[in-house]
């Protein structure tokens, strides 16, 4: 078991031609996820990968031929918007997008045009999602964790895979990481993926990664003190962040003094978290 | 990106905002000037980019066109919280009844825009929110849809507003709904929108903020940017695709991620030292781009000693240190460095650093106390 992808994740690449599309899809492929189709507007027809992947004008056409159900997103940010509308109106439930840099208000339109659909999103400005061992969608590297028992949620990228890394160390393997995003508007928060994992057997502890910015991690510090039975550890970063100013993701910024990491962890310790000092930690406060 | 006042307030009045008569002088004798074409009292405003700018004496009444002349030189040659007044706004003054707060923005957990308003108009609704938030009347707008008559009507009523404001009030509310919808804005907002004696609702100031992601549709708002607002180095970053952030501390960090080089920092606080800096080199970390941030880092005088984390992922970590290495031949720093390097080959990658007589370290927490060391050993 897992959440969100697993083996009959049939995967389709919006943007699959393009430099980062190619790449991720070949390092997807490599590590075992069935990639049924890719779709990049005026290359219908075409082949690639060494003629293993199909490529489609739209995700209509793609979903009918290919019975695609998730689609993992790689265009830029001015067509992003566009390819989530298209996902969504094709019938794909689950959507990645990886893509960084979307305006805010087009991502507000996307998230209600979503939710009135019951379409998940995951991202976008996100790493994607890995289940060891059995389907990678997005970017995580595959070769820093094992299949294991630790859920890992976070906003963001590589100090995601940091704290896999240190988990990898120390002997730990994870059941699935998923990364949500660093964008103040996104598809899926902590709460919802918190609550897949509370139910997924096999997840017995939870890693949840935060910074600055939001309120969502003290959302899920109150969803976690009454409804998680399962263990969670956390990290914040962005303790030494100056307030007003983005401190590289679009999400993370201290606004009107609400929002510090200070508050978070706060939050977060009185639900019970455990809060680690330096992603390092996170092990030894998991093993305690 | 901030807007000015007077940036602010003239794309209002272009979609129907009632803004006071005035212009934007550069000069107290332009400003003198258009204190004479409007006659009568004016009020003279400094246009930086932050609060306080009452409070700091940059907002002046001046009763004749020889005081705005000499009010203006003043306010010209001040500094407000470290900016420059370079241009001031000098505009018809008005005789305030009642002050009215009307602004909108995201929310980030409703996932929808919020107008909002409240009848305690001309203080900071910050302020407010925390004294009387019974006193903000909040609408969320479904984007889809748009700001709707019943919803600025609801608002009017929310705030007691008399019923003659009610059809000029809800067409500035539907007005500033469209500058900040056709603006990409992540804040459109009056305070004080004002009721003045003689019967009249005219926006007193104005703020806007416009999302950074979407100004690449918006190339008339980008030109607009006040770059005194922007420390040097940041302008700087931005041309390299580097996110940088100068603080106050003297160890650089150079990291690949903006949660990593966030963690990078705190953890340089945790052990004792001050960050310089917050800068996320982005996926790559080629020659060129380490290059271009070692430069930004070190242009800070600051800096005592500079801290390279890389995470190599997708990136492997022998092509990242063969990019410091190469950005170092270039840039020839002095600076001592601290690299740790980990995930996918990462002991070639430290082994080719170590041969180059570099620092290297292999944990976090390692990493920082040696930064640190450096710092407090120097």
């Amino acid at each position: 078991m897992s959440i969100l992808i697993n083996k009959n994740t049939r995967l389709l690449i919006q943007g699959i031609t393009g430099h980062e599309g190619l790449f991720h899809t070949q390092q997807m492929m490599d590590y075992g996820t069935n990639v049924v189709a890719g779709v990049t507007p005026g290359k219908g027809g075409e082949w690639v990968l060494n003629g293993k992947i199909p490529v489609f004008d739209s995700v209509k056409i793609a979903v009918e031929v290919t019975g695609a159900n998730t689609s993992v997103i790689f265009v830029p940010a001015k067509f992003a918007p566009d390819a989530m509308y298209e996902a969504a109106d094709a019938g794909i439930t689950l959507i990645f997008c990886i893509t960084e840099g979307i305006p805010v208000q087009d991502m507000m339109r996307v998230r209600n045009y979503l939710d009135q659909k019951e379409v998940r999103l995951i991202g976008p400005n996100c790493p994607g999602a890995l289940t060891p061992g059995e389907s990678k969608v997005g970017i995580i590297p595959g070769n820093i964790t094992f299949p294991g028992s630790v859920g890992v949620i976070s906003r963001s990228g590589t100090l995601t895979y940091e704290v896999l890394y240190a988990l990898m160390h120390a002997d730990m393997g994870v059941s699935t990481c998923v990364g949500i995003g660093g964008d103040p508007i996104n598809g899926t928060g902590f709460i919802d993926i918190l609550e897949m994992l509370e139910v997924d057997p096999r997840t017995e502890q939870v890693v949840m990664i935060g910074e600055i910015g939001g309120q969502g991690e003290e959302q899920a510090a109150d969803f976690i003190a009454s409804n998680m039975t399962k263990p969670v550890v956390s990290f914040i970063a962005g303790q030494t962040a100056p307030p007003g100013k983005r401190m590289g993701h679009a999400g993370a910024i201290i606004e009107g003094g609400a929002g510090t990491a200070k508050e978070k962890v706060a939050a977060l310790e009185s639900a019970g978290v455990r809060v680690a000092k330096h992603p390092e930690e996170i092990p030894d406060l998991l093993r305690q | 990106m901030k807007l000015h006042e007077y940036q602010s307030k003239l794309i209002f009045s272009r979609y129907g905002v009632p803004i006071p008569k005035g212009r934007v002088a550069a000069t107290a004798g332009e400003a003198k000037q258009i204190a004479e074409e409007l006659g009568g009292r004016v009020v003279i405003k400094s246009q930086v980019l932050v609060g306080g700018r009452g409070k700091a004496g940059g907002i002046r009444l001046a009763k004749s066109p020889k005081e705005a002349e000499d009010l203006a030189t003043q306010i010209l040659g001040m500094e407000i919280k470290g900016l420059p007044v370079r241009k001031v706004l000098v505009d018809e003054a008005v005789n305030i009844r009642s002050e009215i707060y009307l602004g909108i923005t995201n929310d980030r957990n409703m996932h929808r825009p919020v107008i909002m308003a409240s009848a305690a108009g001309g203080v900071e609704i910050e302020e407010v929110a925390q004294q009387s938030p019974e006193k903000i009347i909040k609408i969320y707008i479904d984007p889809l849809l748009g700001l709707r008559d019943f919803q600025a009507r609801d608002i009017a009523t929310g705030i007691d507003l008399p019923r003659e404001f009610w059809r000029p009030f809800m067409e500035i509310a539907n007005a500033l709904w469209k500058a900040y919808s056709d603006s990409d804005a992540t804040l459109a907002e009056i305070n004080p929108l004002v009721i003045t004696s003689d019967q009249r609702i005219i926006a007193l100031d104005g703020k806007m903020i416009i999302d950074d992601n979407a100004l690449f549709r918006h190339p008339d708002l980008a030109d607009l940017r006040d770059r005194d607002a922007e420390a040097p180095a940041e302008i700087e970053a931005r041309k390299y695709g580097l996110s940088y952030i100068q603080l106050d501390g003297q160890i650089g960090c150079m990291v690949n991620g903006a949660g990593l080089a966030m963690a990078t920092m705190d953890i340089i606080k945790l052990y004792g030292g001050e960050p310089a800096n917050f800068l996320d080199i982005g996926g790559g970390a080629g020659s060129e781009k380490v290059s271009a941030a070692f430069r930004i880092i070190l242009s800070d005088p600051n800096v005592k000693a500079v801290l390279i984390n890389i995470f190599g992922g997708i990136t492997r970590c022998d092509e990242v240190a063969r990019g410091i290495l190469s950005a170092i031949a270039e840039v020839k720093p002095k600076t001592p460095m601290v690299v740790r390097l980990v995930g996918t080959n990462a002991e070639e990658g430290r082994r080719l650093l170590a041969d180059a007589h570099m620092e290297t370290a292999e944990t976090l927490v390692e990493a920082a106390q040696k930064a640190v060391a450096v710092v407090k050993g120097a």
